[in-house]
């Protein structure tokens, strides 16, 4: 068969053809892998989930909770929980966060963890599921801060709430991977988002004791619940007993 | 004829290897070979986009007129990439994870665009085959190699096996700049073997 001539007609129809055998090439590749993807990464995070909560017989799974969380960096993140029971009683919580709303951003692009927390809030392990950071440096947090033999940098059975989570030369308790001070900021920053986000839920706040606050004594003899929403209450309260507000 | 078939496929082999004669494909050598697992895979996958699109090119070259070939070769380079990629992604997820971002710039690789404008365009089916055969094996064997020596040197380990203690690794391997320093001594050693 001769070549065909570079006609209008001719180069119309040659890439009309060849657009429609690759479009339903790839509709029929797309509708065979579709099923063994989502299998695929289903059984990625059912794996992640059973690896960073305690070990328990019989734990089931609320469905996933998203919530969306408006962060200091004044971005909206997306954090997605996942409950563990056994029985009626919650035993934990899997948490799925991204470096997305960090205000500390890692070096080599977004990452995302699995973060298990137990009732208390203790971290009980973490996984990392997706990270483009550098071999040999950012890419070591997969194993860095579970080591137990170096308490420094391991954040394994540590509460957020009580251990400062930020890197020791910013005046935290946890100790950076050496030369990937970046990476570990904003590991650090998911860890302790993700734990935020474990604790608006009402099942931790339930579990959480509030110190009542002092009770304010207005020092001019004022009463104090009239202050009440009046911005600086002790400004209020300050003035003068009959003085024009 | 099985000369001419054999010589095709070892001449993409070594004589015209694409990374250490023709230097096609930098982009994914350099990036993707922090392992030799790493750089096998790269190197497969290209193999089997290689052989596809040689095939299909061969057979459909009468139909593409001159002017509009590149954009042809193109959708069907890019759709057995997809094709690749969805295939990865759903029974070796593993490989997936490492390579996510690098599969779909195996459409702008030069190797492939290249044997396609310059072999398969104009060579009959089969040996189009064997030329996306050898050109294929010839890039894989170049990535394995590049991926084995960084892992090595960097790591100490080799395709995911300890050989020696990591912290006696040189990081550098690892990083952009051993991407470099392997290539280049590799690419030198390869041309003096060649030239005897």
């Amino acid at each position: 068969m001769a070549k065909l001539q570079s006609s209008f007609k001719n180069m119309l129809l040659s890439l009309t053809l060849i657009a429609l055998v690759a479009a339903a090439a790839l509709a029929g590749v797309y509708t065979m892998t579709a099923g063994p993807i989502a299998n695929a990464s289903a059984k990625k995070q059912q794996e992640a989930i059973k690896q960073v909560l305690p070990e328990v017989e019989g734990m089931t799974f609320a469905k996933a909770d998203t919530v969306y969380v408006v962060e200091k960096s004044d971005t909206v993140s997306t954090i997605i929980l996942h409950k563990a029971y056994v029985g009626e009683e919650w035993i934990g919580t899997a948490v799925e966060a991204s470096t997305e709303g960090n205000m500390n951003m890692p070096f080599g692009g977004t990452f995302k963890l699995m973060v298990g927390f137990d009732q208390v809030g203790n971290v009980v392990n973490y996984v990392v599921l997706e990270q483009a950071e550098t071999p040999g440096l950012g890419a070591l947090m997969e194993s860095w801060f579970c080591n137990k033999e170096k308490d420094g940098q391991n954040i394994l059975g540590k509460n957020p709430a009580t251990t400062n989570f930020t890197v020791s030369k910013d005046g935290g308790d946890v100790d950076a991977i050496t030369a990937s001070t970046i990476t570990s900021r904003a590991f650090l920053e998911v860890v302790v988002r993700a734990y935020n986000a474990v604790a608006q839920q009402p099942m931790l706040i339930e579990k959480v004791e509030v110190e009542p606050a002092e009770a304010f004594v207005c020092p001019n003899g004022n009463d104090p619940l009239e202050c009440a929403g009046r911005g600086c209450a002790e400004q209020y309260c300050l003035k003068q007993k009959g003085d024009q507000q | 004829m099985k000369n001419k078939a054999l010589n095709t496929v070892l001449n993409g082999i070594l004589r015209e290897n694409p990374v250490f004669a023709l230097v096609l494909g930098m982009c994914p050598t350099l990036a993707t070979t922090t392992s030799a697992l790493n750089g096998m895979s790269m190197g497969l996958a290209t193999t089997f986009v290689l052989i596809c699109s040689n095939v299909v090119i061969s057979l459909l070259k009468n139909l593409i007129p001159d002017k509009v070939r590149i954009p042809a070769f193109i959708v069907v380079i890019a759709t057995f990439v997809t094709m690749v990629q969805l295939l990865i992604q759903a029974y070796v997820p593993v490989v997936y994870d490492k390579l996510g971002l690098f599969i779909p710039l195996i459409v702008v690789n030069c190797i492939v665009l290249g044997r396609a404008e310059a072999f398969a365009a104009k060579n009959t089916v089969g040996l189009s085959a064997l030329d996306g055969l050898g050109m294929g094996l010839g890039f894989s064997l170049a990535l394995t190699l590049i991926g084995a020596l960084r892992e090595l040197l960097g790591t100490g380990s080799l395709f995911g096996m300890n050989l020696y203690s990591e912290t006696y690794g040189m990081l550098i391997f690892v990083l952009a700049p051993g991407a470099f320093i392997v290539l280049g001594y590799l690419m030198a050693l390869v041309q003096k073997l060649l030239k005897k």
